[in-house]
Parts: structure tokens; C-alpha cells; sequence
């Protein structure tokens, strides 16, 4: 009788055509089989406050944990990027405790006892592999903790760098770690401290700091529309079979183009 | 699994793919050799643009009959929210009152959560002042965070903002604001700098050195990227930032702005906020306030998918319109050419540019090429709608038909493998390949299909360089504003605008609460009184509401049932 009684909870009984039956936070409605969680729970009349952001899979508003009848296993999704299958017994999981402590990157250390320092309860990892097993996003969740503790912040930078910080991890940790903010702390002090700074985009930031570039813009604003448009469909492109790019000067039309003799280019 | 048994190809999706593995080796040799697609001059672009892209439907738009930019040309569904009262219309009298008592005071207020919003309230505690920044939903829901494919700026030695400069007045037509134009392109090395110090992760080379590419319209490589997730990668870190600084910036999350309040010399002084959870209006006095709330894709424009997010229904323009700032551009709206149709579940979800900038062809049904992959946007998205348009209507009749009866294009992305190495999409793409694959596709074995989708406000608020409006007192930066990127934005500019002018506006409005701010004055709706005269001469009627706050996608079985709630939009 299980069957029937599951269908008690539900005002309208008769299985339409192409729909399943579905159950938010316990509670039976009918929708379209081909629909995404989210447009399900807008199907059945609800207009979402929480739960829904970029609709797209990359804000972690809509973490969603579901069951469904074949099996006692917690399954995981986005709820914008899930589609619904039968019988499925949903929750969305819009928000969960976690708390960012707050620090400041510049004066921290890139070091594995620095963060440990902002997040002590790292340290409590007990290697369940649970994170892992909830993220909807497939990330190796357990590692990057655990190479947190090696110190190896490349490594976590790296592992996590696709972290939408739905926190379902959070909701699921039994050493109450919390995941997404040690992530987002490490890949700044990794990037901050350890990566390379580009030479090149300095070199550049200063040449636009001195007005290396000022008579140039100066001078193209001057241009009358004409003359513009013609040295913008004559430019070269990067890349292009044939174009061999020695400089960045703007000299590629003879008709329109910039007199450098007064300037140190 | 083979293509014949996937149980979501239609027959003759498959006989089009088979088309497409049957052209890709000599693709490949094509583009192995330099070969491109020819560009289209001038003349051909704007010829097709105004066949085919929907900007130049002229039926879908309506002269705005309200207002400092009265007579501009928009689609229906953005003079719509112009052409509506304010949510405190009904009780005008009442928070006339209720605004001269306010709950918060603080130097500046920060209207939005996104990159604009959240680099506006950094910049403005940098220079001293305290921040509130208040927004919709939770910090960070903002397109900013799904934005895919970079940030641009000339960086490397055979580029130079001047060359920027060129490339984003073509790329808009050169409709763009020269002034606003130059700021972004001089600031834009600075900005991607300021980021790397922040901790952002941009994809480089082992000495430090950026990566970068081409997007539509770009004549020098200079698109940024962390990955496929650029936008996630900067939204992150300026919010963490941000919440580094509880002390400076205080955050108020479900609560946009509804309206802004003025005082009798005209300046900008704060603003209401509607808590939509306890649905509670806030008074917020503010020394300057900053908009920064985005874009409009939520509208739904000419009933057009989006890849907007939740929240993006254009309600900052429509404060900042009834507080007397005109608009530009707003009858430019910018379709993605490449948003999904296939699978149903993600039809009008953003497939990056870096698609086709890491060389994926665009093809029609036969696997043929018919377009340059790289035209600025609204030549590329007008190409792809004529190919699909039957050929009575002067289309091509070359789309692919998909079961729910669309039509679509193939972006070949299994041939960036082929050119660049197994492994080369999953390294670039992961986002990208990550969602196809949650929905049954493989894209780095099987092509994708295409088709625009309504992905970007082009025009906006009427802005000076220093992120000032004619407002005293208002600043607003981002999507929300218009003219920087004229009638047609390129491929990461967006991600550089929201940082450019969103450090800018902060800093503007920090140093006039600094400088310039005289004091409060007496607080006043006065501007909504005048606003709603106009709407009474023009005959709104009374259910017509903005701002929008949430687009309603509840379905109309269930509405008709709903007999004694209502939503408050105009969506309904």
C-alpha cells in the first residue's frame, strides 16, 4: 500500500500524460517530465525568493538534495541543472551556516598554518570522502582539504577553482569544516603570494600611468567618422594568414594614419 | 554510445551530425593552413543586421511616452516598465512620512550585488567612506558571476589601448561615448592588475605572463580568462573581499532598491528598500548612492530565452529614470549568437564565445560554414538567424530542426581536439562541458547546437566618465548605464565596464560625500508626484508596477487558481 499512500498527499490523483509525480519537501505535485528541478518548482506554483540566482549552474544559490524510492542513498543537484525523475522526494538547500571569518591577504602567509589559523577545524578532516560524494559541481572536495594540510595551495587552487559555493559539503561534513570558504581563501593567498605577477601587464600599466598612449586616443577621437571607419576596416588582424604584427603602432593605413615623429614611440 | 542509439537526437539531427564528422577533417586541414571564413565589410554587416536582427523589428518597438528621454525608441517590453507606476504609488502621502525618518545613515549607499556594485563598494571604503550595499538577492547573484569567456585589455606588445579603443567603437557601431570609451580602455591594464593583487586565478603561463585570446570584433588577442568561469573567478574574490570589511561595508541581501529619495535642491539622498522576505520597507539616507543593479535580460525581450540571472529586470533604470536621468541606447539589445536550443532543459543558457575563439566552426545543417565565427555579436547572431529563417521569409533554410520544433546551428567543439590536442575543451571549457554533460551530451565528441539568445542591455543610464549622472548625488556604474559600448558591447567589455565603472562610481561617490555633500535637506518624493502625473496623462493602468523585482514564472493553470494573491509586476 505503499504506493497509495504515497498518492494521499496529492490533490490530483490521475497520472497526465508525459508528467511524473514529484515531491517538494514532501508534498505531491505533477510536472513535466523534461523539466529542469527548479522550473518544476515554478511549475507547481511557487515563485522562488531563495533557491534561484543564475539559473545557469555557476552561483550555488539552488544545492538541492533529493531521494528517490529505489534507494535510501541522499543524491545531490543544482536544481537548474537536474532534471526531475519520478518519484524523487526533494529539498533545496538555498542556504546553510557557514561563517567567512575575515582577514586580510596581503599581511597573511601562504602557508598551510595561516589558514589553519583562520580555519582551525581543518585540521579536523577525518577523511570521510563525504564532500566529495555531494558535490554537484564533481569536484575532488576531500583532496583539496587535504592538501590544504600538506600545504600544497596549488593544488587546492587548482582542485577547486570550479567551486559554485552551493555548501552542500558544509550541510554534509561531520568535522563542520567549511569547504567553499577555505577554497576561496587559499586560491586568493596562492595568487596573491605565490603565483608570478605578469611583468608584461605591469609594463603596460605604466606606460598608460606615463600617457604613452594619450596623443594616440587623442587623435583617433579627432578623426572624423569617415576616416575612422576607414582605418577600422583596414586594420590587421592578430593571427590573420599574412599579418605579421611587429608593433602596436597604429600606422597600417597610409591614408589614416598616426604621425609618430613628434612622439618617443 | 553510438549517435543512433542517443535517445535524444532526432533522425535528421543525427543525419546532420553525420555531415558534420564527414566535413571536420577538411576543416581541420582548412584551418591548419590559416584558412577563415571571409569577414563581412561594412556594408554586408549592416545590410543583413537590418534584415535580421531583432533590433530592427520596428513592429516590437514603441516611441516611450514619459519621462527625460521621452520619444526614445524601445521594444514594448522595456518601455513597459518606464510606462508603470511606483510600487509606493497607492501611498504616496504615506511615505512622504515614512521616508524623514531614516533606518540607516551612511556615506554611501551601494544599490546592487554584483561586480559592479561590490568593486564600487570596495573602492568607495578605500577613500573613507562607510558603504551599505543592498541588493536583491544574495551578494554576487548578478550575471557577473555566470559571465564566461574574459575580460579584455591590451596588454601585450602588439596591442595598445588606443587599438582597444578602435575595436570598441566598431564593435558598437560608433555610437560610443568617446569620452566613457577612452577611461575604459586606459583603465582596463590597471583594472586586470588590481585583480591579480586581489587573488583572482587568471589562466597564465608559469612566469607569470597572461593568456589571452581573441573575442568577436577584437582585432589583437586580449581576452582574459579564469577558465570558462571568469566571471565567478572576479565575482568571488571582490565579495570575499567585500565581506573582509564588515566594519566598512555593510551588506543588505534581499532587499533592492525600489525607489530613490531626493531632496528639495534635487540631490540624490538615499533610497527605499523593499526586504522581500518580511516585505518591509527600509529608509536608507545616504550620502551618495551608487546604481549598480544591472541589466534587463529578465523581460524577456520579444519573448526571447536569456542568460540573464533571476533578478535582472532592469529595475535600477527605472529609478534612476523617475530621479531625472535620460537614457541612451536603450533600443540596442544585445543577443548571444551562440545560447543553447538543444537539449530543452538549457534552451537560451550562455555557451561562451571562447567557444568559437578557441576555434569551434559555426555550421548549418549541410556541416558547411556560412559566417566568420568571430563578427561582432549582432552580425554574428543576425548570420545565425538568417541560415535558420525559412527561405520565404528571405532566410536560408539551412537550420537544424530539433524535436520541440526549433532551430539551431552546430558549434563544432570537438574540432578545438582535433586542432589543439585530446584534452584541450575539458582544460579551456570545463563549465562548458561539465553542463552538456549533466544533460546527456558530450561536446568533446559531438557538436552543439545553437541559437541567440537575449543576453545583454546595451544601452543604459546617460553617465559621465567619473560615474556621475546630471543627479547631484548619483552615481551609477555596469550594465545598468549606456553609451560606453554604443549600439553593440564585444565580447569581454562587460566584465571590464563592471569593474572600470564600478571602482569609478565608488570612488566619485566617496569623495563627493567627502568634499561636496552639504547635508540631507528635506527629504522628498516629489519626483515620483511629477512622474505619476505624466502616467496619469498617458492612462496607465493601475496594475502596471515597477520595478519588476522577479520575473513570475508561474505557470497560468496554477495563476488562475491563485484567486486572491497577486504579483506585483508587470510581467503578470
Amino acid at each position: 500500500m505503499a504506493e497509495q499512500s504515497r498518492k494521499s498527499g496529492s490533490i490530483n490523483p490521475e497520472k497526465p500524460k508525459d508528467m511524473v509525480p514529484i515531491y517538494i519537501m514532501g508534498k505531491r505535485y505533477f510536472v513535466p517530465k523534461t523539466l529542469t528541478i527548479m522550473k518544476a518548482i515554478e511549475y507547481a506554483g511557487y515563485q522562488l525568493k531563495r533557491g534561484a540566482g543564475c539559473r545557469a549552474g555557476f552561483c550555488g544559490a539552488c544545492g538541492t538534495v533529493y531521494r528517490t524510492p529505489d534507494s535510501y542513498k541522499i543524491k545531490v543537484g543544482l536544481a537548474c541543472q537536474t532534471v526531475v525523475e519520478p518519484e524523487m522526494y526533494i529539498a533545496q538547500l538555498p542556504f546553510y551556516p557557514a561563517v567567512k571569518k575575515t582577514y586580510n591577504i596581503e599581511e597573511m602567509e601562504p602557508t598551510a598554518e595561516a589558514v589553519l589559523g583562520i580555519y582551525p577545524e581543518v585540521a579536523r578532516c577525518v577523511a570521510c570522502n563525504t564532500c566529495t560524494k555531494v558535490c554537484p559541481q564533481e569536484l575532488e572536495v576531500m583532496d583539496y582539504i587535504q592538501e590544504t594540510l600538506h600545504g600544497n595551495l596549488d593544488k587546492v587552487a587548482d582542485l577547486s577553482f570550479d567551486c559554485v559555493m552551493c555548501g552542500l559539503c558544509v550541510s554534509r561534513c561531520p568535522a563542520e569544516i567549511q569547504h567553499p570558504f577555505v577554497a576561496i581563501l587559499v586560491r586568493r593567498l596562492y595568487n596573491h603570494h605565490l603565483v608570478p605577477r605578469s611583468q608584461q601587464l605591469a609594463k603596460r600599466v605604466k606606460e598608460v600611468e606615463e600617457g604613452k598612449y594619450d596623443a594616440e586616443i587623442k587623435w583617433l577621437k579627432s578623426l572624423p567618422l569617415e576616416k575612422l571607419k576607414k582605418l577600422y576596416s583596414t586594420r590587421p588582424r592578430e593571427g590573420d594568414p599574412g599579418v605579421e604584427l611587429k608593433d602596436n603602432k597604429i600606422d597600417w593605413n597610409d591614408e589614416v594614419k598616426f604621425d609618430y615623429s613628434g612622439t618617443n614611440r | 554510445m553510438e549517435l543512433r542509439e542517443h535517445p535524444l537526437y532526432s533522425p535528421e539531427m543525427i543525419e546532420s551530425i553525420k555531415k558534420v564528422e564527414a566535413t571536420r577533417p577538411r576543416r581541420a586541414e582548412e584551418a591548419r593552413r590559416g584558412y577563415r571564413f571571409e569577414k563581412m565589410s561594412l556594408e554586408e554587416a549592416d545590410k543583413l543586421l537590418h534584415q535580421f536582427h531583432p533590433d530592427y523589428i520596428m513592429e516590437q518597438k514603441r516611441e516611450l511616452r514619459v519621462g527625460p528621454s521621452k520619444g526614445e525608441l524601445l521594444n514594448h517590453e522595456v518601455a513597459d516598465i518606464f510606462e508603470a507606476h511606483s510600487r509606493l504609488a497607492k501611498k504616496l502621502d504615506e511615505f512622504s512620512e515614512f521616508i524623514k525618518e531614516p533606518e540607516i545613515t551612511t556615506d554611501v549607499l551601494v544599490i546592487g550585488g554584483g561586480g559592479a556594485g561590490n568593486a564600487a563598494a570596495l573602492m568607495a571604503s578605500e577613500h573613507g567612506a562607510d558603504v551599505v550595499i543592498a541588493t536583491k538577492l544574495r551578494l554576487g547573484d548578478a550575471n557577473t558571476m555566470m559571465a564566461q569567456g574574459g575580460i579584455q585589455a591590451a596588454v601585450t606588445p602588439v596591442d595598445s589601448p588606443a587599438i582597444h579603443y578602435l575595436d570598441v567603437m566598431g564593435g558598437g557601431h560608433f555610437k560610443n561615448d568617446p569620452d566613457l570609451v577612452e577611461a575604459l580602455v586606459k583603465d582596463a591594464p590597471f583594472v586586470i592588475q588590481w585583480l591579480e593583487r586581489l587573488g583572482v586565478m587568471f589562466d597564465k603561463d608559469p612566469d607569470g605572463t597572461m593568456w589571452v585570446q581573441h573575442g568577436g570584433g577584437t582585432s589583437r588577442m586580449r581576452m582574459h580568462s579564469c577558465r570558462d568561469y571568469s566571471g565567478a573567478g572576479i565575482m568571488r574574490v571582490l565579495r570575499d573581499e567585500v565581506r573582509n570589511r564588515p566594519d566598512k561595508i555593510r551588506e543588505i541581501e534581499f532587499s533592492p532598491a525600489v525607489e530613490l529619495i531626493l531632496n528639495e535642491r534635487g540631490e540624490c539622498i538615499g533610497a527605499v528598500l523593499f526586504n522581500i522576505e518580511t516585505e518591509e520597507y527600509h529608509v536608507v539616507y545616504a550620502k551618495a548612492v551608487v546604481l549598480a543593479t544591472g541589466g534587463f535580460g529578465r523581460l524577456h525581450i520579444q519573448g526571447f530565452p536569456t542568460t540573464n540571472h533571476y533578478g535582472a529586470t532592469g529595475d535600477g533604470l527605472v529609478l534612476g529614470y523617475r530621479a531625472g536621468v535620460p537614457i541612451r541606447y536603450l533600443g540596442a539589445v544585445q543577443y548571444h549568437p551562440t545560447g543553447a536550443i538543444f537539449p530543452e532543459q538549457i534552451v537560451g543558457l550562455l555557451i561562451t564565445e571562447k567557444v568559437r575563439g578557441s576555434g569551434a566552426d559555426v555550421l548549418n545543417v549541410d556541416g558547411e560554414k556560412f559566417v566568420f565565427p568571430l563578427e561582432p555579436r549582432d552580425v554574428e547572431a543576425a548570420a545565425i538567424i538568417r541560415e535558420c529563417a525559412p527561405v520565404e521569409k528571405g532566410g536560408r533554410g539551412k537550420g537544424v530542426r530539433t524535436p520541440t520544433g526549433n532551430y539551431g546551428v552546430w558549434l563544432d567543439a570537438p574540432l578545438i581536439d582535433l586542432l589543439y590536442g585530446e584534452g584541450t575543451i575539458e582544460r579551456k571549457l570545463p563549465a562548458m562541458v561539465r553542463m552538456y554533460r549533466r544533460f546527456g551530451i558530450d561536446m568533446t565528441k559531438e557538436p552543439i547546437l545553437v541559437y541567440p539568445t537575449l543576453h545583454y542591455q546595451n544601452g543604459g543610464l546617460r553617465i559621465k566618465p567619473d560615474g556621475s549622472t546630471n543627479v547631484p548625488g548619483l552615481y551609477a556604474g555596469g550594465e545598468v548605464t549606456g553609451g560606453v559600448h554604443g549600439t553593440n558591447r564585444l565580447m569581454g567589455n562587460s566584465l571590464l565596464d563592471v569593474v572600470v565603472y564600478g571602482r569609478r562610481s565608488g570612488t566619485s561617490a566617496a569623495l563627493y560625500a567627502k568634499e561636496q555633500f552639504r547635508d540631507f535637506g528635506k527629504p522628498t518624493l516629489q519626483h515620483i508626484y511629477e512622474y505619476e502625473k505624466e502616467l496619469a496623462e498617458i492612462g496607465v493602468p493601475e496594475d502596471k508596477i515597477s520595478p519588476v523585482i522577479l520575473p513570475n514564472y508561474v505557470p497560468e493553470h496554477v495563476r488562475k487558481k491563485q484567486l486572491t494573491s497577486y504579483y506585483q509586476g508587470n510581467l503578470y
